[in-house]
């Protein structure tokens, strides 16, 4: 790891006018940072340490919705008794990524802000070619080992697929995330590779992410976030679901959906088409298997990937059904 | 040039300050400056677990964090872990009446680890314990024996508490 000038800074606004300066980086959990650092991906000349700033870890939970400080860690939102409550789908999302050391580390800014990244954009040294690292360089895996690279939302340009958790429920429950003066839809926050993998958030120099909000809604008290891998445990998503539904009072017909799938695609990927098939349709496993397959509609094959274009619809409906009580 | 900074830290309840670079992580901090090299380096990059100690009472890995972000913060490591007298934790002792190793070198990450699992209430079952404890990385496959001693302990740990309640 490259040295580097380190700082601690003293409030919020601080931290921002100090994080324009080039090849300086915030520091909030470091599980991320610290790594690619080590990996030699990332290069800061400068950190900025905000973990110790005081008053941007609440978690609220009211009536409206979720409030989540920036610097929330990733377990304490897990076991808050409100968001298990009224968010399940965020709860389980969380406790079921990383490890609980990474979670009592890893903030709620840090986890939406960590990178989208793949082996080969993790090992320079031996492959030098990414488009992500080294805008115009190519992808190395792009016809090379690609087994956990994503079947949708992928460009000429990148494939990694996008390995958290949290916001895939986040994405499917309508999250907002707070930047100081302005707020973004999660679904905006995190952007497409297309042409400039290299940019993968809505976020500029000299903002910080200060706190994300939840609403409130009958789907998210009944959500839930479905996550498969090649090991039980401390493992990124195969594929994973995050769903939120409400039935109408015959206890049987859709009245709200929210489908959001990870593990698959470059980006937490909101699956509209799922949801608007089902609305209104009674809560049937076999018209939720049919609809699912809508999750992966222009999915694209790179050789080694292609079982989870048959996987992610078996666990969206999965999921729909465990959430309505129909499984 | 290299910048230097003076890093107050505070281990197992005794006070040292360090002159180190800012990239110096909390655990080569400990082992390469301190001497105490009970914690283990394993991969360097938040997989194994091996590195694992408690800031403030909460387990982290000290491999992915950086001696200057543990300042002002309690570390306990697993040279920290006995009592005053030598006697070992519950968890310590539940590990060699199990025989929860082979090798050993995980051991102490998962000692910390455990005590901390237990601590948090997540160690309420085998399959929570292995939920929980799945941070900790263990080559000789020694993982039945572990997850009977943090087991034995958690039970041992909840009597005492309700006991003293």
């Amino acid at each position: 790891m490259r040295d580097f000038s380190y700082h601690r800074a003293g409030s919020a606004d601080e931290a921002r006018r100090a994080a324009t300066l080039p090849a300086a980086m915030l520091l909030a959990g470091g599980t991320t940072l610290l790594d690619l650092a080590k990996c030699g991906v990332t290069e800061p000349e400068q950190v900025i340490d905000i973990s110790h700033l005081k008053g941007l870890d609440d978690i609220r939970v009211d009536a409206e919705g979720a409030y989540i400080g920036a610097l929330a860690r990733m377990s304490h939102v897990a076991d808050d008794a409100g968001i298990r409550g009224q968010f399940p789908a965020v709860s389980e999302a969380l406790w079921q990524a990383a490890s609980q050391q990474i979670r009592n580390m890893a903030t709620i800014g840090g986890n939406l802000m960590q990178r989208t990244r793949c082996a080969y954009f993790r090992d320079p040294a031996t492959f030098p070619a990414c488009n992500k690292r080294a805008p115009g360089s190519g992808c190395s895996a792009i016809g090379g080992v690609n087994r956990n690279h994503a079947i949708l939302g992928t460009s000429g340009a990148c494939i990694a697929t996008y390995p958290g958790d949290l916001a895939v429920a986040l994405t499917a429950l309508d999250a907002m995330v707070h930047l100081g003066e302005r707020s973004v839809a999660i679904d905006d926050f995190f952007l497409l590779p297309g042409g400039t993998p290299e940019k993968e958030h809505a976020i500029e120099p000299g903002e910080m992410i200060t706190a994300i909000t939840i609403p409130a809604s009958p789907a998210a008290r009944r959500s839930t976030y479905l996550k498969v891998r090649d090991r039980q445990s401390y493992e990124f998503a195969a594929a994973s679901a995050a769903v939120g539904i409400e039935l109408e009072t015959d206890g049987r017909t859709i009245r709200d959906l929210r489908v959001a799938l990870g593990g698959v695609a470059t980006k937490p990927w909101r699956a509209r088409a799922v949801e608007d098939a089902l609305k209104g349709k009674a809560l049937e496993p076999e018209a939720v298997r049919r609809a699912s397959l809508l999750a992966v509609e222009g999915a694209a094959n790179h050789g080694g990937n292609h079982y989870k274009i048959e996987l992610a619809p078996r666990i969206v409906a999965r999921a729909i059904l465990n959430a309505g009580g129909a499984a | 040039m290299t910048d230097r900074t003076t890093v107050h830290l505070e281990i197992n309840g005794r006070a040292e300050a360090l002159d180190i670079e800012p990239r110096v992580t909390l655990l080569d901090a400990l082992r390469e400056h301190l001497g105490l090299t009970g914690t283990k380096k394993g991969c360097a990059h938040g997989q194994c677990g091996a590195c694992t100690v408690h800031v403030d009472g909460e387990r982290v890995l000290a491999c992915l964090t950086l001696a200057a972000q543990a300042e002002g913060r309690a570390v306990t490591t697993i040279e920290g872990l006995a009592g005053p007298n030598g006697e070992l934790h519950p968890v310590q002792a539940a590990f060699l009446e199990y025989d929860a190793f082979q090798c050993g070198y995980c051991t102490p990450g998962q000692i910390m680890s455990a005590v901390a699992c237990i601590r948090e209430g997540h160690a309420g079952s085998d399959e929570e314990i292995r939920e929980y404890m799945s941070g900790n990385l263990c080559r000789c496959g020694a993982y039945p024996h572990i997850v009977a001693a943090v087991r034995q302990a958690a039970e041992e740990l909840t009597a005492q508490k309700q006991a003293a309640e």
